[in-house]
């Protein structure tokens, strides 16, 4: 929680020096995001490499332990599809947005290039509330829809940030499951969110 | 597109062959939290230097709620089924 609020003010305090334009010459003329996404993406995939935990669960769980991440990518996509009758985006844009599942720097970034500002502003918000929302409500979301609920709300976040909620919420049974689901949908989404804007 | 597919990959690997040094590990995952502040920062610059985004900041952001309550019920909804059918008898 206390993570999501820090990098939130770093958003906004971004926000603020842009609009005011109390930036030096170089950072008003130059996008250097993608920069800090490659370095991002590096060291990421360093964390992911050196996870010794995730794959041993699939000896435990077996084919079932699939059908989580799978679940969380066909349910934000139905999730997309349903609001698309009511909200002035094309198909494609809302996949791509959804198809972020909570991994907001990564998807922001993508559609962005892809998209424009405007698809990428949404993709950052939508999918920082994700995570921020799966923080909220794990304990009330495992009442209600049962232990694996927190896990598919965090998406790829569960392998992280939202980590540490859906072991409160679920107990440590799930944590392996959890961060095995993140793992897998962090490694899609820079997949799956220009596959979805090309397909639809 | 496949930079970032490259650059995750190679660090994939990096990560596998430094998986047992804890030191390291310990330091890259500082650098990502690093890397998302720096990010989102210069995010907030790009989007703050665009006058109509700022503009319809307000809209987006309800329109971005509404995207993820749907996203997350459709995720949740599907898991309870996996839940009940797969997973109840078992950790």
């Amino acid at each position: 929680m206390k993570g999501s609020l820090i990098i939130l003010s770093f958003f906004v305090v971004g926000i603020i020096l842009g609009f005011s334009r109390f930036l030096p010459e170089l950072l008003i003329e130059n996008d250097y995001s993608m920069y800090a996404l490659y370095a991002l993406m590096l060291f990421v995939g360093i964390s992911i490499g050196a996870d010794t935990s995730a794959l041993s669960v699939i000896k435990k769980v077996k084919y079932k332990i699939l059908l989580v991440p799978a679940v969380v990518i066909i349910g934000s996509l139905l999730g997309a599809f349903a609001v698309s009758f009511f909200l002035p985006y094309k198909l494609n844009e809302l996949f791509g947005v959804a198809s972020g599942f909570g991994y907001y720097s990564l998807s922001s970034l993508i559609l962005k290039d892809i998209c424009g500002a405007e698809i990428a502003t949404l993709a950052l918000l939508s999918n920082i509330f994700r995570e921020v929302g799966t923080l909220l409500l794990a304990p009330l979301m495992a009442i209600a829809f049962g232990k694996l609920a927190p896990i598919a709300s965090g998406g790829a976040t569960a392998m992280d940030s939202t980590l540490p909620i859906v072991i409160t919420a679920s107990g440590k049974e799930y944590a392996m499951i959890s961060v095995f689901s993140g793992i897998v949908l962090t490694i899609l989404v820079p997949f799956l969110v220009p596959l979805v804007v090309e397909l639809f | 597109m496949w930079i970032i597919l490259g650059l995750m990959t190679a660090g994939m690997v990096i990560g596998a062959i430094l998986r047992h040094n804890e030191k390291i590990i310990k330091r890259v995952n500082v650098l990502v939290t690093w890397s998302i502040f720096a990010l989102l920062f210069l995010l907030g610059i790009a989007v703050g230097l665009n006058d109509e985004l700022v503009k319809n900041l307000d809209s987006l952001g309800i329109h971005a709620l509404v995207i993820t309550i749907a996203s997350i019920l459709g995720s949740v909804i599907l898991s309870w089924i996996v839940y009940h059918y797969f997973f109840r008898n078992h950790k």
